[in-house]
């Protein structure tokens, strides 16, 4: 048995709230901490966050029928099409830059490798959070992980993906945490993990990424044919890739800026170097891309569409957010124009985010009048709102105390 | 009644009327707690271990649109044996004449309704009635969609629901090709999915399911399918004037266990046009590339892996 006597205790007791001064408040009072929160953007957050929790709390207790505008037209809305569909092709830093970085061996992007695991992991994290609430019976959702196996169904594959993956950014991401912890052996144990993770981490992620367009391979009859295509998951794969490419280097420029103090040894040219060369690397994929869509189209003899509404819809996403990043891409490239691979990047985020809404929302179902399409309530939309107020929160956390930048 | 009384009635009261508020503005709160799905895969489980299943082949209905006369008294035979929510058989069997009418809009099935009847017109404004329910497919999408494996097709031709694995992630939704399963969206703790048992549970007692008992009107027609199948094409060629040459369901999707024969074409009557290879196969073809790839992929990430690994370890040393 064990005998704690008294002063013992009270020594305890002192070094946990040392413990929890030092690496949970940063060394300040809770008071103290809490008063250097006091600005608008703050403020702001804790009152998405309240909305988003008020919504998570009704969808609990009466039922995603009142809470949401899903129906048995349109079982999948908001939630699917951007928690998971966007937030997963937004989450895959990991897949690109982690894998260059730790297994190709590419150490000049060393730096942005920590940042792109913790994104990756975070986003899978709140993904699978916010599905937590789309899912009927929530509660039984391991039941695919060990007690009924449905084979044939791409749904398996990413749910299984997903869990694999979470474990995989964990075991990436664990060093930082550890060392955090002031664990030593346990991060060097994990350290040495590391590269296998990325290893497998790369299959995993492309599989789960692919699959998520698989997913629509099934209702063919239900697709509008500009977005339908038996390459969907090529498709899909490669926008996650530019997607990844794309916020590790908004990701970034806003870190570096916000975070400038906790960079060890900023060198700004080399940093303006590397996003040129990332800048590059998003260059040739977009291209490859288009290409694939061209051959797409040309394939399955779909020139006709694009006089449509829903063609000029199709072009608006392709021209605007694929063509249009191309042309500036190749001048940013060839003037050394830093600026200006931000301003693409960003461009390829909000297009990607653009085109998973129309594979799931504006394709699907496209032929029913538009007074019985779908659209978000309120709820649905603050709690996709909550998701990412948590994910910059988190993303915050724990920058400023591990060792990522 | 002290403060603290006080605060608990009026929490409790506020919240049963903000409940019922909102029940009361929808209108669709019996929507759940639906028991025929439930019933059928209890009977399918039993039905295994006790005796061989159905020998031979699998059974369909055949639907000969033209003799529709939208009474639907299948809808009400339906609601009653799956025990679901119904009203007075004489409600149902007035509306092809009363106005205006449930069929004025086109309907689809939800979590209390099983089947029901459309009614879309010709040219000459002469109404046709068209029943609309689960198609039974013999290469199910549900079945193939569903990532814990919560449905089943019988070897009588019944394409079941387990409720008792669903997740409630509403995939199967997505991939129906013919829009059936629904979802008890106002059960906020154990939702299913409702659908069309084909009336397993009367099949296996040896009679056909409770719509086509019903049915007076010649419009439904059970047997195996491959009878069903000679019957189609035996009324096409004795009627030729009366069809559209189309048997729809003999090869769409792979084929389904209900089979319609129209006077008009099938797109004009909602049906969707689809291929003869389900697709199914796309998925199925996909998720094989994919673990070809993954497999193949490992190779050299392995051997990737196992450089960044030696190469560390070598500069190591050298420091």
């Amino acid at each position: 048995m064990l005998h704690i006597k008294p002063y013992q205790a009270r020594e305890i007791k002192k070094k946990m709230s040392s413990w929890i001064r030092e690496k949970i408040f940063l060394g300040k009072t809770f008071s103290e901490y809490l008063a250097e929160h006091k600005n608008p953007m703050f403020i702001l957050a804790f009152i998405i966050l309240c909305l988003s929790f008020y919504s998570m709390a009704y969808r609990l207790i009466y039922g995603l029928g009142p809470a949401t505008n899903l129906s048995d037209t349109y079982p999948w809305g908001l939630w699917i099409s951007f928690d998971i569909l966007v937030g997963i092709a937004l989450a895959a830093p990991g897949l690109t830059v982690a894998t260059a970085v730790y297994l190709f061996g590419l150490k000049d992007y060393k730096k942005f490798a920590k940042p792109a695991v913790l994104s990756s992991l975070i986003g899978y994290v709140f993904a699978v959070f916010a599905l937590m609430f789309d899912l009927g019976r929530y509660y039984r959702v391991f039941y695919v992980i060990g007690w009924s196996w449905g084979l044939s169904s791409v749904l398996f594959l990413i749910a299984w993906h997903f869990f694999l993956y979470i474990i995989i950014c964990f075991v990436e991401w664990s060093p930082a945490f550890f060392k955090w912890l002031g664990l030593n052996r346990l991060r060097d144990y994990f350290s040495k993990l590391g590269v296998w993770a990325t290893a497998l981490g790369v299959i995993i992620a492309g599989g789960h990424q692919s699959a998520l367009g698989a997913l629509f391979l099934v209702a063919s009859n239900k697709m509008h044919p500009l977005w339908y295509s038996s390459l969907l998951p090529i498709f899909f794969l490669g926008s996650a890739i530019f997607a990844g490419i794309s916020m590790v280097i908004l990701e970034s420029t806003i870190a570096h800026k916000i975070f400038k103090n906790l960079v060890k040894d900023f060198d700004d040219v080399e940093f303006n170097k590397r996003t040129i060369g990332l800048g590059k690397a998003l260059f040739v994929i977009l291209c490859a891309y288009l290409i694939l869509k061209l051959l797409d189209i040309t394939h399955y003899n779909n020139w006709h569409y694009l006089i449509t509404p829903y063609g000029y819809w199709y072009m608006f996403e392709i021209l605007g957010f694929v063509f249009i990043p191309v042309i500036l891409l190749a001048f940013a490239v060839k003037e050394n124009n830093t600026k200006l691979v931000r301003v693409s990047a960003l461009l390829v985020v909000l297009g990607v985010i653009l085109n998973r809404v129309n594979v799931s929302l504006i394709a699907y179902n496209w032929y029913i009048p538009l007074s019985e399409k779908y659209y978000p309530t309120w709820m649905e939309v603050s709690l996709s709102a909550g998701i990412v107020t948590m994910i910059i929160l988190s993303y915050r956390f724990i920058v400023r105390r591990m060792e990522i930048l | 009644m002290d403060r603290r009384e006080f605060l608990k009635r009026t929490l409790i009261s506020s919240l049963t009327l903000l409940m019922a508020e909102k029940s009361h503005a929808t209108g669709k709160e019996t929507q759940r707690g639906n028991r025929a799905n439930e019933i059928n895969w209890a009977k399918y489980e039993a039905e295994k271990k006790t005796r061989e299943a159905v020998q031979g082949e699998s059974y369909a209905v055949l639907v000969d649109i033209t003799k529709c006369i939208g009474c639907r008294r299948c809808e009400w035979a339906c609601n009653e044996w799956n025990k679901n929510p119904n009203k007075p058989l004489s409600e149902f069997e007035k509306s092809a004449s009363e106005k205006p009418s449930v069929f004025d809009r086109i309907r689809r099935t939800d979590a209390e309704t099983f089947t029901i009847v459309n009614r879309f017109y010709k040219e000459d404004v002469t109404p046709i009635y068209v029943k609309k329910q689960c198609m039974h497919c013999l290469e199910p999408a549900c079945l193939s969609a569903c990532f814990v494996s919560s449905f089943e097709k019988t070897k009588e031709g019944s394409v079941l629901y387990n409720p008792s694995l669903c997740v409630g992630c509403r995939y199967c939704m997505i991939a129906c090709p013919f829009d059936i399963p629904a979802y008890e969206y106002f059960e906020p703790l154990r939702p299913q999915i409702t659908k069309c048992t084909m009336c397993f549970d009367r099949i296996i007692e040896g009679k056909p399911p409770a719509c086509v008992e019903i049915c007076s009107a010649d419009a439904l027609i059970f047997g195996k399918r491959s009878d069903i199948i000679k019957l189609a094409h035996r009324k096409l060629d004795e009627n030729p004037e009366r069809y559209i040459p189309h048997v729809y369901g003999e090869y769409e999707t792979g084929g389904t266990s209900w089979l319609y024969l129209s006077p008009v074409p099938f797109e004009k009557l909602g049906f969707p046009k689809l291929s003869k290879k389900p697709d199914t196969e796309k998925t199925a073809s996909f998720l094989f590339t994919v673990k070809v790839l993954e497999v193949v992929a490992s190779v050299p990430l392995v051997y990737a892996a196992y450089k960044a690994i030696s190469s560390k370890g070598d500069k190591e040393k050298d420091e």
